[in-house]
């Protein structure tokens, strides 16, 4: 057979063919539409309907985006002017009203001059959440950082900050940005420091309050350190927490005083009946969030406890406060807690209004936690006995940690549920971004009627928010992730 | 059982809450600031503006009374409360006087232990409906759908009058009252129902106002007036006189523009009690004897409070009707200040 090859056979081809593109009805736009559109007649109708509704909401809402009247005096200077450039019967939004009063939604009454204060405070929040978000990366804390320094330098000038206050703000960050460079684990001072400096930059007053206060931790802390090798741990921390309680109640106003008065600074004080809009949310929401991950821990921990009265009260007090709803709790706040105080104490309705909201969250993070330890095998508590932890070792080291991760994804929708549950605060008479403010505008003869636009301006300032949060938990996640499923 | 302890014991707290705070006048006057509960926003009566400042016809009595007492008619601070903490928040003590569209009522003024001391403006529930449903007369709605608020007074007033006139209606519940004007409009409901005020202030800011009527039947009363805690007597006089003060401006023609002319003149003898020229009327109630002139200088009498915010001429519209002077045929009327 072999010889006759050359001779006989006319064309031997030499070189493959190029291959050809699968034909029209196989490949792309057209075969993912055979496959997943088209693909039985049910889903040919499913397609269509869904093509037909997709239609009808774009042709009803698409004319009133394009005709958006972004600079008028009132509602119906909007209507005219809508009708005037797209004719009689048209409508179109009137984002004038948000040009006209953003400022309310974002800050309620807080006074203008004042803004470069909680927009500080924003700022510096973010400053403080990088070292605790990003423990130690220092690429991730340059990159914050960073950004807050943009924001601080463009924001603050445009609020008209006097120059002490920008000069010393932009020291502030410069320094931390050049802190994470060296010691980026430094940095979480700053975090401890924040709450203070958040409460006095907000609020105002003498400075002096606000350190003393936290002077309140550092008795705390003494009279801990002093105590613990003569009565151990525990009673330690009890004489401390005594302590520090004696010395806000008993010193620490007086002390402020006394400073005030030998060092007078201090800034304009603000009501907290200025505050309202987003600044209102935010401050509920970050403080619940904030206090809400720790006792929730405690209280998950209590609820496992051996020890009968702190499972008792830790049960107790999660059953109570999930048995409610948070608007009970909201009107126990503003209500039923002035009777319960002397007449004329004057207890802010914030901080009522934070310390149950806070309460709320605790009680649904505990049994968010509660799952996590749940979810943990036995093995685990077992092998830290066994390597003679104690018990806040035990949990610290090995048991929360992993408590924790597991429920990352459940912790983060209770903070973002939180901090959509802050409108609620509306019901209590606080001015909440998206009833209280709306409701004040709407009560201008100018924007009586109008409807849409304050919805669809704060729900889009909540997605950003709650959507940053839900990345952040999908990262955490990747970034922990060590199992190898 | 248990639930009689615990109203008793809410009704002793309030019974202590309301006696410590029984001195109002001098709480106020101590702590040189008006707190005045008022609403979290309702078109001419009470709202802030886009720089924070209040400005209403109940804001204006509001600012009347810390004329009065302080004065200085700024020195007020507005307290936004809603229909669920409204009265709470007068019986804690948390504001001083509440001026806030509240209907005056039998158990509002006997169980919440609470003096409605003057009625400033009479309002009564009404209708709107579209020109081209064809009605003029609510007793034609027959079958209607009705948009409502749910909650509130008027809703059981909708459903006493459609059961008198034996007609039936269809309610549409909605929470607020913009929720209730885009439902209108939208044509959810034939007719929309709430204090004719508020009809009027919603038909005013509508893209097409002249197609929609207010039927002339008022199907219910409601006084609304400054309200004060139960068992303050002297307090509750200085708001109602107040109130009677800048009705009597009104009858005698005294204005926040010529008042000092009208006391350099007068010879009407309760003119000049009035302005603290004659008499010790102030002193009688713990205040200055000029404390009435300052109100009306500060914001005027009433009917210029009335014209300025939600009066003819104003983007609301209202006439004064029931609200004129009994001189006037209206039900405004003061008891003589002497």
């Amino acid at each position: 057979m072999s010889e006759t090859h050359a001779q006989t056979v006319s064309f031997v081809r030499d070189t493959m063919l190029p291959p050809t593109p699968p034909p029209m009805g196989e490949r792309g736009a057209v075969k993912w539409m055979r496959e997943n559109l088209f693909s039985t007649p049910l889903n040919v109708a499913l397609t269509l309907l869904g093509l037909l509704s997709i239609y009808a909401l774009i042709s009803a809402a698409l004319p009133w985006w394009l005709n958006s009247v972004w600079v008028a005096e009132s509602l119906s200077e909007c209507r005219e002017i809508v009708a005037a450039s797209a004719g009689e019967g048209a409508t179109g939004a009137c984002w004038a009203m948000i040009r006209e009063r953003w400022h309310q939604f974002l800050f309620g009454f807080y006074p203008p001059a004042e803004w470069w204060r909680p927009i500080l405070a924003l700022g510096l929040l973010l400053a403080a959440l990088a070292p605790v978000l990003f423990a130690g990366q220092k690429r991730n804390l340059t990159v914050v950082l960073g950004a807050v320094a943009i924001y601080l330098l463009v924001t603050l000038s445009l609020a008209a900050t006097p120059g002490t206050a920008f000069g010393l703000a932009m020291v502030l960050i410069l320094g931390m940005l050049g802190l994470a460079q060296v010691q980026p684990g430094k940095l979480l001072w700053f975090t401890v420091l924040y709450p203070a400096l958040c409460f006095w930059l907000l609020w105002g007053g003498s400075i002096w309050s606000p350190i003393v206060a936290m002077a309140g931790f550092g008795v705390l802390y003494a009279v801990f350190r002093l105590a613990s090798p003569f009565i151990g741990l525990a009673p330690a921390a009890g004489a401390g927490v005594v302590a520090a309680v004696l010395w806000w109640l008993y010193i620490d106003i007086p002390v402020v005083n006394a400073l005030q008065i030998a060092m007078p600074f201090g800034l304009q004080s603000i009501n907290s009946d200025q505050f309202g809009g987003f600044l209102l949310a935010i401050v509920i929401g970050v403080t619940g969030i904030t206090f809400s991950l720790p006792i929730g821990i405690l209280l998950a921990l209590g609820r496992q406890s051996d020890m009968l009265i702190v499972k008792t009260l830790s049960v107790g007090f999660i059953e109570f406060v999930r048995g409610v709803p948070l608007i009970t709790l909201l009107f126990t706040a503003s209500l039923l807690l002035q009777y319960f105080l002397p007449p004329g104490t004057n207890f802010d309705i914030i901080l009522r209004v934070i310390i149950l909201v806070t309460f709320f969250a605790a009680a649904y993070l505990a049994e968010v936690i509660r799952g996590g330890l749940a979810a943990l095998p036995r093995g685990q508590y077992e092998a830290a006995d066994a390597l003679g932890l104690d018990y806040w070792r035990a949990q610290r080291l090995i048991i929360l940690p992993q408590a924790l991760k597991v429920s990352i994804p459940a912790i983060v929708s209770t903070f973002i549920g939180l901090f959509k549950d802050t409108t609620l605060v509306a019901f209590v008479g606080l001015m909440d971004p998206l009833k209280g403010v709306t409701q004040i505008v709407r009560a201008d003869i100018d924007w009586k009627g109008i409807y849409w636009e304050p919805y669809i301006f704060v729900g889009a300032i909540f997605f950003i928010i709650c959507f940053g949060m839900s990345r952040y938990s999908m990262y955490l996640e990747q970034k922990l992730k060590t199992d190898h499923r | 059982m248990k639930k009689t302890v615990f109203f008793g014991a809410l009704a002793a707290t309030t019974l202590v809450a309301g006696l410590a705070g029984a001195a109002t006048l001098d709480d106020v006057k101590a702590r040189g600031e008006l707190i005045c509960g008022s609403n979290t926003g309702l078109t001419g009566f009470g709202a802030p503006d886009a720089s924070g400042n209040w400005a209403g016809f109940d804001v204006d009595l509001c600012r009347a009374i810390a004329a009065v007492v302080l004065g200085d008619a700024t020195k007020v601070k507005f307290v936004p409360t809603t229909g669920e903490t409204r009265f709470t928040a007068l019986q804690s003590g948390e504001v001083d006087v509440l001026v806030r569209n509240s209907t005056w009522t039998y158990s509002r003024d006997s169980e919440l232990a609470l003096d409605f001391v003057a009625v400033n403006y009479y309002d009564g529930q009404g209708f709107m409906v579209k020109k081209d449903l064809g009605v003029s007369s609510a007793k034609e709605l027959d079958g209607a759908t009705v948009c409502i608020q749910t909650g509130t007074t008027t809703e059981l007033n909708l459903a006493d009058f459609f059961k008198q006139n034996n007609i039936s209606y269809q309610p549409v519940t909605v929470a607020d009252d913009s929720e209730a004007q885009r439902q209108y409009l939208a044509g959810a409901c034939d007719a929309y129902t709430t204090d004719a005020s508020g009809l009027a202030a919603s038909r005013a800011t509508m893209p097409d106002a002249e197609n929609h009527i207010i039927l002339p039947e008022i199907i219910s009363k409601e006084p609304l007036g400054p309200v004060v805690r139960h068992g303050d007597s002297q307090w509750g006089d200085v708001v109602r006189w107040t109130f009677y003060a800048m009705l009597i401006a009104e009858e005698k023609g005294v204005t926040s523009a010529n008042v000092e002319e009208v006391l350099a003149s007068t010879t009407d003898e309760e003119v000049k009690r009035l302005l603290g020229a004659s008499g010790d009327m102030g002193a009688k109630m713990g205040l200055d004897n000029d404390a009435f002139k300052r109100a009306i200088a500060a914001v005027g009498n009433y009917g210029e409070v009335f014209s300025r915010n939600i009066g003819e001429g104003t983007t609301i519209n209202l006439a004064r009707g029931l609200n004129a002077l009994w001189t006037q045929g209206g039900l405004q009327y003061a008891p003589p200040l002497r």
